[in-house]
C-alpha cells in the first residue's frame, strides 16, 4: 500500500524541480511512478495521461488527480495535487509580493523590456508543431486559422470558440457515419 | 465583490481549457487583461515570463499572481490578496480535479468512442487556433515598442526572431528569457 506521504513527498519533488509547465512534468511523472517507485504499470500510466488530456484542467493537476486516486482513493489525490501545486504556489506569490517592489526598479524594467518579444516568440514556436501533432492539414487548416482569427481580431471568448468545436466534431461525426 | 468574480472566472477557465497551459494563455488573457482589466496587457507578458521560469504549471502560476494582484489592486490588504491568490488557483482545479476523478472511477481509461473522437479531432485543431491566438494578441506596441526606427522596436524584433527560431531547435524557455533580458539590460542601458 502506497503511503500518503510518500504520494506527498514524490509530487512535491515534480513540482518543485520541473520548470517549464505541465507537458514538461509528464516525462518526470513516469520515472518517478513507473520506473523507480514501480507503483503502477506503464499501460496504467498511458491510460492515465490519455485520460488527462481528454479532460479540461491544467494537465499536471489532473495526471496527479488521477494518479493519486488509482493509488490511494480520494485522499491519494488529495496528497498528490497538494504535493504537486504547493511549491509553484509559495515561489509565485514570493515573487508576486515582490514583484510590486521591484518592477519600477530600471533594471527590473528593462530585463523585462528584453524577455516580453521573447515569450511571444516562445508561445508563437510551437504553433506549427502542434499542428502537426494535432493533424491540421490544408483541407482542415481553416479550423485553426478561423479560431485564431475570431479571437484575434473580433475579441469572440475562447469559450464560445471551444464550444463550437466540440459542436462541430460532434455533427461532422454523426453526418459522416450516415 | 473581486473574490466572487475571481472565483467565478477562474472557474470557468479551469472548465474550458483543453490542451495544456499554452491554450490557457488565450482564455486567460481574455478574461484577465480585456473583460475584468485585473492586469494591464503588460503585466500579463511579465507574468508568462515569469511562469516559464518557475517551477510549476502555467495555469496555477497565473492564477496565483491573478489573484493576488487582483484582491491587492481592489484595495484589500495584503493576507486579504494571499487568500485570493489561493481562491483563484483553488478556483482553476476545483471542476477538472471532479471530472477527473468521476472519470477515474467510471472510465479508468479512454475507451476508443467514435463520438469522443471526432469531438477531439477538431478540438485539437481548434486549439491550435488559440494558442496562435495568443501569440497574435500578444503583438502589440506594450511587448515590442512604437514600430518606428527605434531601438526598442528594433531590438525586439530581433530578439523575437532569435528566440523563435532557436525555440525550434529546443533550446529551453529559460536560457532564452535570460538571454532576453540581459540583452535588454545591457541594450537599453547604453
Amino acid at each position: 500500500m502506497v503511503k500518503y506521504c510518500d504520494l506527498f513527498y514524490s509530487f512535491l519533488k515534480i513540482g518543485t524541480f520541473t520548470i517549464g509547465g505541465g507537458y514538461a512534468m509528464i516525462p518526470l511523472m513516469e520515472q518517478e511512478l513507473v520506473d523507480k517507485r514501480q507503483w503502477m504499470s506503464r499501460q496504467e500510466f498511458l491510460d492515465q495521461l490519455a485520460l488527462s488530456q481528454s479532460m479540461p484542467g491544467v494537465l499536471a493537476v489532473n495526471m496527479a488527480t488521477g494518479l493519486g486516486y488509482r493509488l490511494r482513493g480520494l485522499r491519494g489525490s488529495i496528497a498528490a495535487i497538494a504535493g504537486n501545486i504547493v511549491m509553484p504556489i509559495l515561489f509565485i506569490l514570493t515573487l508576486a509580493v515582490l514583484f510590486r517592489f521591484f518592477r519600477s526598479n530600471v533594471i527590473v524594467e528593462r530585463f523585462f523590456m528584453g524577455v516580453r518579444p521573447a515569450v511571444v516568440a516562445l508561445i508563437a514556436a510551437p504553433v506549427f508543431r502542434l499542428a502537426q501533432s494535432a493533424k491540421v492539414t490544408w483541407s482542415t487548416c481553416w479550423i485553426p486559422i478561423l479560431a485564431a482569427l475570431l479571437i484575434w481580431l473580433l475579441d469572440v471568448s475562447p469559450i464560445l470558440v471551444i464550444l463550437a468545436a466540440v459542436i462541430l466534431g460532434f455533427a461532422y461525426g454523426r453526418i459522416k457515419k450516415q | 465583490m473581486v473574490f466572487l468574480q475571481l472565483f467565478w472566472t477562474f472557474l470557468k477557465i479551469g472548465l474550458f481549457t483543453f490542451g495544456g497551459g499554452y491554450a490557457m494563455i488565450a482564455l486567460i488573457q481574455s478574461e484577465v487583461t480585456v473583460n475584468h482589466s485585473w492586469l494591464s496587457p503588460q503585466e500579463f507578458t511579465d507574468i508568462l515570463a515569469v511562469s516559464q521560469m518557475t517551477p510549476g504549471p502555467v495555469g496555477i502560476n497565473t492564477a496565483t499572481y491573478t489573484g493576488y494582484t487582483a484582491v491587492l489592486n481592489a484595495g484589500y490588504e495584503p493576507w486579504q490578496a494571499v487568500l485570493g491568490a489561493l481562491l483563484a488557483s483553488g478556483a482553476v482545479i476545483l471542476l477538472p480535479v471532479i471530472l477527473m476523478v468521476v472519470a477515474v472511477v467510471f472510465l479508468r481509461r479512454m475507451e476508443g468512442n467514435r463520438d469522443v473522437e471526432n469531438i477531439f479531432s477538431v478540438l485539437r485543431k481548434a486549439v491550435v487556433g488559440l494558442i496562435a491566438a495568443a501569440a497574435l494578441q500578444l503583438l502589440t506596441v506594450d511587448s515590442f515598442g512604437q514600430p518606428a526606427l527605434s531601438l526598442q522596436f528594433l531590438l525586439s524584433i530581433a530578439i523575437f526572431v532569435a528566440v523563435f527560431v532557436l525555440s525550434l531547435r529546443r533550446i529551453s524557455p529559460i536560457y532564452l528569457i535570460l538571454a532576453s533580458g540581459l540583452l535588454g539590460i545591457i541594450a537599453y542601458s547604453i
